[in-house]
């Protein structure tokens, strides 16, 4: 293998027949293999963490998330359908199939124009893509055309990420670009009661669909817990807390689950990927805006509810942690998912035309977050400066 | 003594091969080079010729921009070679020592007695005042100031590092002499910080005519830097001076016997370093005088003189720096590693990242090489620099304003406060692998070219 790769790599090289394809070649080479380069200055040894066994890591950490979204998204169908004779298999299979094209879509839009981008500068392919693909098709209802999510990838990958000079440069969190991006395009086919079920938009405008059984069951709404944020209304529609905990509900594919969730959760704290301190804060700005709202009654749900409900526990976990868009100083982590999980509450509870709050909110404090490095800074320097003059 | 300063931040790179408490050999020098390139933004002026008969003590190079700071021969001999780089730079003179060493002789008369002006003009004459460095910037202390405070840290805590303690530990007179010294050019004091793990037992002690002060925590608890900015931070327009231990007692020698004699004891570590430890030899030296610690095979060894954070690839051939007590062997890491960033385990690797399991075995040393370990990428992680970092200070945006080239912002981000090496562990975890402190070292240099 490594001979075979030595090969041809000369040929790869600047001047060689197929030099312009040089940083896809340095992108599969390193892939398979961490270079050969060693420290030219500075110093010498170096530690053995880089970017790709962060991304990784990050990757990993979604895995059961993925995992629950894809059998949700048959056991959402098959609920819708009244498919009672399904089993388990069934319903991983039918998310299978709903799932595994978001992903091609996903992965081969973005990552060919990282691949070219990168060509085009003439620097490596960087890892940055492998965790926003991973992300993008969890936060996209599954029914979502493909047309759209390509399109949406495309515009988030480049207006997002590679107009700013690619990863470690943006401003927003790509994978969030392309939900919103989604969402503002084509609202028809990310808000609603009926997208959130796997097959039942198809159904609905088409009459027919893959494995649709007898057609939709009576009483299906197929609406998220967002839509009736009321204890009243999470009653009508047979949800209790545990289904929210569990994550039995519909929903974007891989955001309904609070239990996976917090398995990717404990799997980036502990590896220190991503910041525990935005995701504490982020959950205390939540709860106090949520128990805030039904102290005066915005809503009568208790607070915690806020935590389980839509994308507030992906957001919250996976994306406004993100450590590229989020602040930058320790203290302005704490401040900025404050804000996240206080705009993501209150979004939800004072704008019903956009039920989930969170996307909103992330993307609002990846604007804010510089300024908010920018007062800690001033006032860290202040404070030095006032040490100094009492010294 | 003051209080302790106990450092949270930091990290002990856990990297095999330290040299053990004995003095193997004493190096007969063959050939010495004096390298102008040891010091910060010096324009060395060339005062000798091949050919020219030297002895230890006599001058070689003078500073352009002063010329009463010379640069004297750790040896007698004769001039063998004058090596120039790019653009005609100096980068060595070479000097084929004696057989039987000669000294100039300095008349010193008694210390106590002599004044500022002439303590300044002795060691400009014999070659010792390069060895006072001043910050901010990390130049060549300027005779023509009075600094602030002197600065020294009397351990060192960088990987592999000499034992301050044991190769200073018969010179508490030239300490004592060399403090009694430096302390008549400063309007403050003489502050020396020791380890708080050692101090009543450190050979510095029972010096007298200082200001003790006492740090633990793991490196860079030990560079100057970061004790200075705990004990008096280095503002804008301040200017203080740092003198390593190893050439605090070389100053109170001179000064007790009138003789410049830079003899010292050097750490030969690392993991390709055969029996580790240490040899009597002079600033200078070359490697090859150090054969046996490689078994005369060189290849594939990449030759550290200094620290693996912060020490110059001098290569087989090269010599020995004017400042560095300590000679690094490590394996050049130029191989590939098959999926190497995705295997569950790399025993073999050291991280300080928990994506990786070397925490587990936080006894374990390694055996580390020059690899990289990954690709040159943006900055992306923000939490991880701070933690190796004992100061008040947010390092990447420092970095990032040295990048910029942004003048105002490198002040207000502490550039007056750090050299190169208190940045060094950021640039060793750096998972972006961005190259720290050379950017760091472009800042300085901008900030010298621009606030001259």
């Amino acid at each position: 293998m490594r001979k075979f790769i030595d090969k041809i790599k000369p040929s790869f090289e600047k001047g060689g027949k197929f030099g312009f394809l040089h940083s896809t070649f340095d992108a599969f080479e390193s892939f398979l293999y961490v270079p050969d380069t060693v420290t030219r200055r500075g110093s010498h040894v170096r530690d053995c963490v880089d970017l790709k066994r962060i991304m990784i890591i990050m990757v990993l950490a979604l895995v059961p998330a993925m995992l629950f979204g894809i059998w949700n998204t048959g056991y959402q169908h098959s609920v819708a359908f009244g498919l009672n004779d399904w089993g388990f298999w069934n319903m991983v299979g039918y998310g299978l199939v709903k799932v595994i094209p978001l992903y091609l879509v996903s992965y081969i839009v973005g990552l060919a124009i990282e691949f070219i981008s990168a060509q085009i500068r003439g620097h490596e392919v960087n890892e940055g893509y492998l965790v926003s693909g991973m992300i993008i098709p969890l936060i996209v209802p599954a029914d979502v055309p493909l047309w759209m999510l390509a399109l949406a990838v495309a515009f988030a990958v480049i207006l997002g990420k590679e107009v700013f000079g690619g990863t470690g440069m943006n401003i927003w969190n790509p994978a969030l670009l392309a939900r919103a991006f989604l969402f503002f395009s084509y609202p028809s086919m990310m808000s609603g009661d009926t997208i959130w079920t796997a097959g039942a938009t198809r159904y609905l405008a088409e009459g027919k669909a893959y494995a649709c059984g007898n057609g939709l069951v009576d009483g299906f709404s197929g609406a998220t817990p967002l839509a009736h944020p009321s204890v009243e209304g999470l009653q009508a529609a047979g949800t209790n807390v545990w289904d929210l905990i569990s994550g039995v509900i519909p929903g974007c594919v891989g955001e309904t689950s609070v239990i996976a969730i917090l398995i990717g959760a404990v799997i980036l704290i502990w590896t220190g990927v991503a910041s525990w301190k935005i995701m504490l804060s982020s959950v205390v700005g939540g709860l106090a805006i949520g128990y805030l709202g039904q102290a005066v009654g915005v809503t009568d749900l208790p607070g915690y509810y806020q935590l389980l409900m839509g994308g507030f526990a992906f957001g919250t976990v996976f994306m406004a942690t993100d450590p590229v868009t989020s602040a930058q100083t320790e203290t302005g982590k704490w401040i900025y998912g404050f804000l996240v999980g206080a705009l993501a509450v209150t979004v939800r509870m004072f704008n019903p035309g956009y039920p989930e709050g969170m996307m909103l909110a992330i993307l609002l404090m990846n604007t804010f977050a510089p300024l908010i490095d920018h007062y800690v800074i001033q006032a860290s320097m202040g404070r030095r400066a006032k040490k100094i003059k009492t010294a | 003594m003051s209080n302790n300063i106990d450092l949270k931040k930091g990290l002990n790179i856990p990297i095999s091969g330290s040299a053990g408490l004995k003095t193997r050999k004493a190096i007969v020098p063959d050939v010495v080079a004096v390298k102008p390139t040891d010091f910060r933004g010096l324009k060395p002026k060339l005062l000798v010729k091949e050919g020219d008969k030297v002895l230890a003590g006599s001058p070689v190079l003078a500073d352009k921009e002063s010329p009463d700071i010379l640069f004297t021969s750790p040896v007698s001999g004769t001039v063998a070679a004058v090596v120039r780089g790019d653009k005609r730079k100096l980068l060595e003179v070479r000097i084929k020592a004696d057989a039987s060493q000669e000294y100039l002789n300095f008349a010193v008369g008694n210390v106590s007695s002599l004044d500022a002006a002439q303590i300044k003009s002795l060691l400009m004459k014999s070659g010792l005042w390069p060895a006072i460095i001043q910050r901010p910037y990390g130049i060549i202390a300027n005779p023509a100031i009075q600094p602030k405070a002197i600065f020294v840290s009397a351990f060192s805590t960088a990987p592999l590092a000499a034992d301050t303690e044991y190769i200073l530990k018969d010179e508490f007179a030239n300490l004592q002499t060399a403090v009694n010294a430096l302390a008549k050019l400063t309007d403050g004091k003489v502050h020396v910080s020791l380890n708080s793990a050692n101090a009543s037992g450190s050979v510095f002690h029972k010096l007298e005519n200082v200001v003790f002060h006492s740090f633990s925590g793991k490196h860079p608890a030990g560079n100057v830097g970061v004790q200075i900015h705990h004990i008096s931070p280095i503002m804008k327009g301040d200017t203080v001076w740092t003198v390593s231990p190893v050439m605090l007692a070389a100053i109170g020698r001179f000064l007790n016997t009138g003789k410049y004699d830079m003899t010292r004891l050097i750490a030969v570590t690392g993991p390709k370093a055969i029996e580790p430890a240490y040899v009597k030899g002079l600033p200078g030296i070359s490697m090859k005088d150090i054969s046996e610690f490689y078994g005369n095979s060189a290849s594939g060894i990449r030759f550290i003189s200094g620290d693996v954070l912060t020490g110059e690839n001098v290569g087989e051939d090269g010599f020995l720096g004017f400042f560095d007590t300590q000679v690094t062997l490590i394996k050049e890491g130029n191989e590939h590693e098959l999926l190497g960033w995705a295997k569950p385990f790399r025993t073999k690797l050291f991280s300080t990242s928990r994506t990786y399991f070397s925490w587990l075995t936080p006894k374990k040393t390694y055996d580390m090489d020059t690899n990289l370990h990954g690709g040159p990428r943006a900055f992306v992680m923000s939490d991880v620099y701070s933690k190796v970092l004992p100061m008040d200070i947010y390092p990447v945006y420092l970095t990032k304003a040295c990048l910029a080239n942004d003048i105002d912002k490198m002040e207000e981000f502490g550039i007056y406060e750090v050299l190169e090496e208190d940045l060094a562990l950021c640039e060793y975890v750096c998972p972006s692998k961005i190259e720290i402190q050379s950017i760091i070292t472009d800042g300085i240099a901008l900030m010298m070219k621009e606030m001259a």
